[in-house]
């Protein structure tokens, strides 16, 4: 329930790069990033957090039928988001809230599906190349595979230009480590050498089950058994997460093949508004993981690189202001249209689903003051 | 042709019409196929068309998917009826609910090619008729030919569509051969029609039990019965204009499935006719199907498998009320 000597770390937890033959090869890719981006990082995670504070109290109030919190994950995630390119894909698992937001994707869309307007509905194309949300654990990693694969039959990835070269990243919990479509994943990944990285968010828990229970072996060495190097990473040290997904983004999109990063993290909150955490939780493991918050980590750095008060304060306002307009943006949504039901079940007209459709329009105008 | 060798002609011209079209597989490339139906594919069209993948049906499925939202339109084979379970999730959860969840922003124009049924000697896993698990999954279309023209049209047609299309093929079929106009397909895809006309009674069949049907009816012509068969050719959509119009015509209605026939497609054909053509019935809508069992140890296949028998026994049955 902590880090391993084998954990790179690219900040301390007091807020201090980390200066080794480990982290060597990453800190230039952090001192290549400006005051203005470093300070992008901290605002999306702070930011984030106060829009997934805000859904929860949603869900609370009972605008959302479920909303599944990231808190704690901010730094795992804002790091790797930001180091994929805009010509790369993004196969998120549920949860990524914050890697949809820097994608492009209205926030809104997300509510939408747990407020039980959608099963997700938005279109690839439109948001920057991140995928829907998959809510069967670790379906996505075969469709990521499957179109890491397409990016290499159409020639658009290892040319040797890494700022048009495609890559593709998946994002999945400890818990998908054990369905077997993510071994499969793995092995079609190695099989093929696909342009990807596995990154896998190891946030201790599956619900109520610990990671202890899906794996006796640290899970980033699981990847040598298929063929693929690996790195176990700090996911809550936000530039950690940012340069080795850079790094190993461009290894597979220049024709090195597929990575595997485990980041190390924690889930503060429950899996969903639907658990309690307090049934499970290991006593004092609350504490250690808010000590290591990756929020309060990269606040202190940015101190010390000259951040002011200012600064913060005007991030926390952002996200108060996120937050109210989420807010009074979802109790204006209105339930979808009835028709909604039938539409999409096909791509070209179906018989059956279009006579269950004329039938219920026919049903619904039987009634008194109906319509057709 | 054979239905193995027009499959064969359809998946080329269908690949040489589209270089979208991947076929991918266990053994298909270098062996052709268990059933050779892929044969000289991955010589003609080379790796990145023809892929002999891993040995796992989730993995091949689910990244066919990924191939799909990427613009390609792979077909995937499934070496034997029995071994797609292990892919059902991706097939069910994933496949056919994917355009569905993305609200027609992406389609999913996959095929998934399955050997099916009996009448091989094969060993267990190797003869089964999975069809309605996939009917009964919206999102997703059926369809089985039972003759090698309509093989050969049929995958052209499932691989142009848009949606994900199980395609049954009748392994006891692979063989016979019969003739293929390469020229016009006839009808359209989801489409059934009659293949033998009758008045007394209509048999309905799909896939392997088509030749079955036929050859009852040729039986009780000697005798003196008159059987109409209908090809049902589609699974989902299930066209039932003609079976209802052959109905109205004979009042008798027996339906023939290899798959077993409790909550199978046989059910769902005799429920619609017996609610579309229930003041023309002279009795009620009969099936002669696959025991409610495993499919058995193969020596007993002949035992399980409607035969020519059973389905004049059926037949005699409903001409006798």
């Amino acid at each position: 329930m902590a880090y391993t000597p084998a954990t790179l770390q690219l900040l301390s937890p007091a807020g201090e790069l980390v200066a080794s033959e480990e982290t060597a090869e990453y800190l230039p890719l952090i001192e290549a990033l400006s005051d203005e981006q470093l300070r992008e990082f901290h605002r999306q995670m702070v930011v984030m957090r106060r829009f997934d504070v805000e859904a929860s109290n949603l869900q609370r109030q009972g605008q959302l039928a479920l909303w599944i919190p990231s808190v704690g994950q901010e730094g795992a995630q804002v790091g790797s988001g930001f180091a994929a390119k805009a010509q790369d894909h993004i196969f998120p698992a549920y949860r990524e809230h914050v890697i949809a937001r820097i994608r492009g994707l209205d926030l809104i869309t997300i509510i939408e599906m747990l407020r039980g307007i959608s099963h997700g509905g938005w279109d690839p194309a439109k948001t920057n190349n991140f995928h829907l949300y998959t809510l069967v654990i670790g379906s996505q990693a075969l469709h990521a595979t499957g179109y890491a694969m397409g990016m290499q039959f159409d020639g658009t990835t290892a040319t040797g230009n890494p700022d048009t070269d495609e890559a593709v990243i998946v994002y999945f919990g400890d818990g998908a480590t054990s369905q077997g479509d993510v071994s499969e994943a793995l092995v079609f990944a190695a099989s093929y050498q696909t342009p990807q990285v596995f990154f896998l968010q190891n946030n201790h828990w599956a619900i109520s089950v610990p990671v202890t229970r899906q794996s006796r072996t640290p899970l980033y060495l699981r990847a040598a058994g298929f063929g693929i190097p690996s790195i176990q990473i700090d996911g809550n040290d936000v530039l950690a997460s940012y340069a080795v997904t850079a790094a190993n983004l461009d290894a597979a999109r220049s024709g090195e093949g597929p990575r595997f990063i485990e980041a190390l993290t924690y889930r503060m909150g429950a899996h969903t508004t639907s658990d309690d955490p307090t049934k499970y939780r290991e006593p004092g493991e609350l504490e250690f993981w808010t000590a290591n918050d990756p929020i309060i980590r990269f606040e202190n750095y940015l101190r010390a690189q000259g951040a002011d008060d200012a600064f913060f304060a005007e991030i926390a306002q952002e996200g108060e202001d996120l937050a109210a307009d989420v807010r009074r943006r979802t109790l204006a949504l209105e339930a979808p249209p009835a028709d909604k039901v039938f539409r999409n079940v096909y791509s070209e007209p179906h018989p059956l689903v279009q006579a269950q459709e004329r039938w219920l329009a026919d049903y619904e105008a039987s009634f008194e003051g109906g319509q057709s | 042709m054979s239905m193995a060798k027009a499959l064969n002609a359809g998946l080329q011209r269908a690949m040489a019409d589209n270089d979208k079209v991947l076929l991918m597989g266990e053994d298909i490339g270098r062996l052709g196929g268990v059933f050779r139906v892929t044969e000289g594919l991955q010589a003609e069209f080379g790796e990145k068309r023809v892929l002999d993948t891993p040995l796992a049906e989730s993995g091949i499925i689910g990244t066919a998917i990924g191939l799909a939202m990427r613009g390609y339109r792979p077909v995937c084979e499934i070496q034997f009826d029995g071994f797609i379970f292990p892919g059902f999730d991706q097939i069910t959860s994933q496949l056919a609910k994917l355009t569905y969840r993305h609200e027609g922003a992406m389609t999913m124009p996959v095929v998934i090619r399955v050997p099916y049924g009996g009448h091989i000697g094969a060993v267990e896993h190797h003869q089964e008729s999975p069809e309605a698990y996939f009917a009964h999954t919206p999102g997703l279309r059926v369809v089985s030919p039972g003759s090698p023209h309509d093989a050969y049209w049929m995958i052209q047609e499932a691989i142009a569509s848009d949606d994900p299309v199980l395609f049954f093929e009748p392994k006891s079929r692979y063989w016979p051969k019969g003739e293929v106009d390469t020229e016009s397909a006839g009808i359209p895809l989801h489409s059934s029609r009659v293949v033998r006309e009758g008045t007394e009674v209509t048999l309905v069949a799909y896939g392997p039990s088509v030749s079955l049907a036929l050859q009852a009816a040729d039986i009780a012509a000697t005798e003196g019965t008159s059987i109409e068969v209908v090809d049902v050719r589609s699974i989902s959509p299930l066209d039932f204009e003609p079976i209802v119009a052959s109905v109205q015509k004979t009042g008798r209605l027996v339906v023939v499935q290899e798959a077993p026939g409790f909550v199978s497609v046989g059910s769902e054909i005799a429920a619609t006719i017996t609610e579309r053509c229930f003041y023309h019935l002279e009795a009620p809508v009969l099936r002669v199907a696959g025991f409610d069992t495993p499919f058995p140890p193969a020596k007993l296949e002949s035992v399980y498998l409607p035969d020519a028998d059973r389905v004049l026994e059926a037949v005699d049955r409903a001409l006798a009320y």
